[in-house]
């Protein structure tokens, strides 16, 4: 998952270095036809009826909003997975550097925060 | 006066400048976008049973956007790949492609998917009325499926001049597919194809309504939230392709020549902001197009 | 441009005197209206902030008036703001409701947002941090150019509020909603030229200025330290300045958010903030509702408690250097310094619900923040502390910082612990919205923050003029402005505790506080001596203002280093050049080496090596090795 290397300042070596990029490009083109493959999915799924599914798979009861939520978590599965695409390989994420990997777990340590105890807040019995 | 590490790397962190400060930018843009989310997930979570609209997006249209956009972001990759080999003239091809995405994304959300909101009406009944117009609503229907109640009659507006007359007692709605045929139950959801309104009119009587708005961000939360957050990103698509101009302008051209590799990390941040653009809408299109 | 271009290609920069020719062709407005030299930079947010800064001050001047004789006409000025602020909002020179509350507002969000944000974070960030950490310029001084004028223009806007029809924003520096969504919509209703419409227009701005100098701070402590200057070789002053930065980096944008959905709000009729079911002036309000005014409150303070850390964060690292410079010793528990700074930082993101007891939050989640915010007084304490520890057996000049620093280390400590009765809920029932809270926030930002800016405007000035601020002046200046403090705020507490509401706008007249007497005065009595305070501090920033621009010109001329002190800024020329250093600094050791054993002066400056006799001193004592 390396990026590729920084251009040699030698000039004979930069048809291999070309080379090296010329990979990296066929793995991109690879991720971008992945993310319309997954755009197509997404928006298949969304017309299957999960609740209706899996109340025949598991002969159980599931109500029509119950249904709705597993059709949400699908389609929030599916975002997450094309949105890792995009950040792991478009975005250079897999191999970046460790400050930057610090910068974001911060950030996504308190975004995280700011839904969850927001939430909590928010849900907290006292007040409904 | 130089400014260090403006091309090459600092040692000890491995990264040039404007890579630190795009990563910090978009930490701060993951923050700006987690709060407009934050208020789309609560109000979503608060809404009464029937107040949040679904299925009132055109759903070709926003798929057909979202593929534009993850096309641009290969092509402003490839774009920066054809710097680091020193393919000048692949690069600006790219760029081309690039910027073309973009302006399409922008010209289909403000000629196809915002303008039509504009004249697309909803009547709220009040609650006590809801009964008088089960003939639309098909109420009856869905509580016994245990399906959310229908609280409003959507349509083309006939008689616009209903809505500053106060002598006319009636709007004349001609009737999406879901209201004029309310017990189909191929209409409890709504067809990927998006079909026009019928010419069958409801009469509906100003007494029995509680408002009437057309689906402007005014009409709920969830056009609030639809119209806030796609017009944010709207601005920062703008923005990516005033960027992106910018760099395939022959102004670049001289960076370039000065040092490629200067051109190549400007390409790499801003196509850094490029793919967040890219990856916000990852996220827009199933909340608001699809669940 | 060929030179520059072999430079930029090898991308090693050395700094070359040569290089500088081409920077003196630029004219008057290049450098020192539009530049982007960090220094001058640094000083425009400055002058802004102090501009601004009274300019806050000022309409509390004229609250005060109205809270001491509440329904009489101002004196003097009287008959003049009818001309400034239109007849419908000081008819005969007397204050209505609500300009008064629009003061209020005002006051607040010019104080926190133009005032001392600015002055802190941008003006000293910017004149300081590049200097302390040995760097040329900002990473980015387009950017920071672009941060200054994004400032310029918000600030102009806010001004510009007060003259629209209605009035400036009334809502409070809070804008609660829905009150804040509805404000100023009836007759005659513009979309954008009313007080809070353009009150949010204004933060965006104002928010975007300060994203930007966040990336561009961090950015350049991170990148352009000077080579040596390891992190635990920082001063403590760009510790603070990297907390802060990363507080209004992360914390900033979901308050840009709400402002948006606030906009919205106003102008494109949405409901974020409202519920279903509003009665605005006995009618029925057409909107859809569906939102939720609670959503406001938790974006708003998940920007607003990171904002006192803001406040806060840099007049403790001003004090930390001059504590340091001026005892004469190492700053005590460094270490100890920098982890609570980080700390404090990293708490304040999860504590914001503290602002909001009294919006019926359930008992789960009002523990966890009760004890979130018990937590985050832990590492105040400790850099409290080690303050206070740092002057022990230090042999301590009292020059002018030095004696708003030790002013500072008191005033804040009273403002810190006041707090601790609000984080718990049950007390915070009685004391919520009354004038302890103010008490309690003002201690901590002005005798708390602002003694500490105007410490550091004493200590740079030189640095930034070559020239000193008169040491007799800034006595005058600071005794009594210390004084005056605390008869302001020392009586709010009495006040709050009495029970009197923070927005009254008689001053608690018509409410006879049940009789009760503090020291012979009701609680509206105590407005009369605090007001008097107020108005003679005002009086004793004249000394200041006099001094300031006089010295510009006319100070005492002294050396690179009059306060003998030890960090790398001093090792500049004063004022400095553009480029900052005459050779590139290396530093060689902490930032506080002062008193070092076996040495003829008393300081060691950074960038001073370190020879074989000290160090094989230091192996024998590691305690000295940073």
């Amino acid at each position: 998952m390396n990026n590729p290397p920084d251009i040699a300042q030698d000039p004979a070596e930069h048809e291999e270095y070309a080379h090296g990029v010329q990979q990296h490009v066929s793995r991109y083109l690879m991720v971008g036809g992945l993310l319309l493959f997954f755009t197509l999915l997404t928006v298949a799924l969304s017309y299957v009826d999960f609740g209706g599914f899996f109340s025949w798979l598991f002969h159980m009861h599931i109500s029509p909003d119950g249904g709705r939520k597993l059709n949400i978590t699908v389609a929030i599965i599916v975002a997450a997975f094309k949105a890792s695409l995009v950040a792991l390989i478009f975005m250079h994420l897999a191999a970046e550097k460790r400050l930057i990997y610090r910068v974001l777990i911060f950030t996504g340590f308190f975004v995280l925060g700011l839904f969850w105890l927001t939430y909590l807040a928010w849900y907290d019995p006292i007040s409904r | 006066m130089e400014i260090p590490y403006t091309i090459s790397t600092r040692p000890d962190t491995g990264l040039w400048n404007a890579k630190v400060g795009i990563w910090l930018f978009l930490a701060s843009e993951v923050m700006l976008f987690g709060g407009l989310f934050s208020a789309y997930v609560f109000l979503r979570l608060d809404a009464q049973p029937g107040e949040w609209p679904h299925g009132v997006l055109n759903v070709p249209i926003g798929t057909m956007n979202t593929a534009i956009l993850i096309v641009s972001s290969v092509t402003v990759v490839l774009a920066w790949a054809a710097l680091k080999m020193r393919r000048y003239r692949a690069y600006w091809w790219y760029m081309l492609a690039t910027i073309l995405c973009g302006i399409i994304f922008l010209v289909v959300k403000l000629t196809f998917e915002w303008p039509p909101k504009f004249s697309h009406y909803g009547v709220f009944l009040k609650p006590e009325a809801r009964e008088k117009y089960e003939q639309y609503l098909g109420n009856h229907r869905r509580e016994e499926k245990g399906l959310d109640p229908r609280i409003e009659i959507t349509g083309h507006l006939e008689n616009k001049e209903a809505l500053t007359d106060s002598n006319i007692k009636e709007y004349e709605i001609a009737m999406d597919p879901a209201n004029a045929d309310p017990d189909n139950p191929s209409n409890d959801r709504a067809h990927f194809i998006p079909l026009p309104a019928t010419d069958k009119i409801a009469k509906i009587e100003k007494e029995d309504v509680e408002r009437i708005d057309s689906f402007g961000p005014w009409h709920s939360a969830y056009f609030a939230s639809y119209f806030t957050i796609t017009g944010l990103h709207g601005a920062h698509v703008l923005g990516g392709v005033l960027v992106f101009l910018y760099m395939w302008l022959p102004v670049s051209k001289k960076v370039y020549q000065r040092n490629p590799e200067h051109l190549a990390n400007r390409v790499e941040v801003s196509g850094l902001f490029w793919h967040f653009v890219d990856l916000i809408w990852i996220f827009v299109f199933p909340l608001f197009y699809l669940l | 441009m060929d030179a520059s271009t072999s430079l930029e290609t090898h991308g090693e920069h050395h700094h070359e005197a040569g290089h500088e020719h081409e920077h003196h062709e630029l004219g008057f407005w290049r450098k020192y209206i539009f530049s982007t030299d960090h220094k001058v930079i640094g000083i425009q947010y400055g002058l802004c902030g102090l501009v601004f800064l009274f300019l806050g001050f000022s309409l509390m001047m004229m609250m005060r008036w109205q809270l001491a004789y509440p329904g009489t006409a101002l004196p003097i000025i009287g008959k003049w703001l009818p001309y400034i602020f239109g007849a419908n909002s000081m008819p005969d020179g007397k204050m209505t409701p609500e300009f008064y509350n629009s003061l209020g507002a005002m006051h607040g969000t010019i104080m926190i947002f133009l005032g001392v944000v600015p002055l802190a974070f941008a003006a000293f960030g910017n004149f300081v941090v590049p200097l302390q950490i040995g760097a040329p310029d900002m990473t980015f001084p387009k950017v920071n150019a672009a941060s200054f004028w994004a400032f310029a223009v918000g600030g102009v806007i806010m001004l510009v509020s007060f003259f629209v029809p209605g009035g400036a924003a009334k809502g409070g520096w809070t804008s609660y909603t829905p009150l804040s969504d509805i404000s100023d919509k009836g007759p005659g209703f513009h979309l954008v030229m009313n007080g809070q419409s353009l009150w949010l227009i204004g933060f965006i701005f104002l928010i975007t200025s300060s994203l930007l100098g966040a990336v561009n701070f961090i950015t350049t402590i991170i990148q352009l330290r000077a080579k040596g200057l390891t992190w635990m070789r920082l001063p403590f002053f760009v510790w603070a300045q990297f907390v802060t930065a990363f507080l209004l980096l992360l914390a900033f944008p979901p308050l840009e958010a709400a402002i948006i959905m606030q906009l919205m709000d106003r102008t494109a009729a949405t409901s974020f903030f409202l519920p279903a079911g509003m009665i605005v002036n006995g009618a029925p309000l057409h909107i859809s509702g569906g939102g939720s005014p609670l959503l406001w409150q938790h974006l708003f303070w998940f920007l607003g408690h990171p904002e006192v850390y803001v406040l806060i964060l840099p007049a403790f690292g001003i004090v930390g250097e001059i504590l340091a410079n001026n005892s004469r010793k190492p700053l005590w528990g460094y270490k100890s310094l920098v982890f609570s700074v980080l700390v404090i930082g990293f708490l304040s993101f999860i504590v914001w619900a503290h602002h909001m007891w009294l919006t019926g939050m359930g008992s789960t989640v009002s523990a966890f923040f009760q004890t979130t915010t018990l937590l985050i007084s832990i590492p105040s304490v400790i850099i409290l502390s080690a303050f206070f520890i740092s002057l022990w057996g230090g042999s301590i000049r009292f020059n002018v910082p030095m004696l708003w620093v030790t002013a500072f280390l008191p005033m804040f400590g009273i403002g810190g612990l006041t707090g601790i009765p609000l984080a718990f809920n049950s007390a915070d029932l009685y004391l919520h919205d009354t004038y302890y809270v103010i008490a309690h926030f003002h201690y901590i930002v002005a005798p708390g923050t602002i003694f500490g800016l105007f410490a550091g405007v004493y200590y740079w000035f030189p640095k930034a003029t070559g020239r000193q601020m008169s040491e007799f002046w800034g006595k005058v200046h600071f005794w009594p402005s210390l004084i005056c403090m605390n008869v302001i705020f020392l009586p709010m507490f009495l006040q709050g505790m009495l029970g009197m509401h923070r927005r009254w706008y008689d001053g608690g007249q018509g409410w006879t506080l049940s009789g009760e007497h503090i020291w012979g005065l009701t609680g509206f009595q105590w407005n009369t001596p605090i007001s008097w305070a107020a108005w003679i501090m005002g009086l004793a920033q004249i000394p200041f203002i006099i001094n300031f621009f006089w010295s510009i010109k006319h100070g005492k001329k002294v050396n690179d280093n009059p306060w003998e002190a030890t960090t790398l800024e001093w090792t500049a020329p004063s004022p400095p050049p553009h480029g900052n250093f005459v050779t590139t600094p290396v530093a060689y050791r902490g930032p506080y080496e002062y008193s070092l054993p076996g040495r003829e002066k008393d300081f060691t400056m950074q960038n001073e090596p370190v020879d074989p006799a000290e160090r094989s001193r230091r192996m024998a004592e590691p305690a000295l090795v940073h």
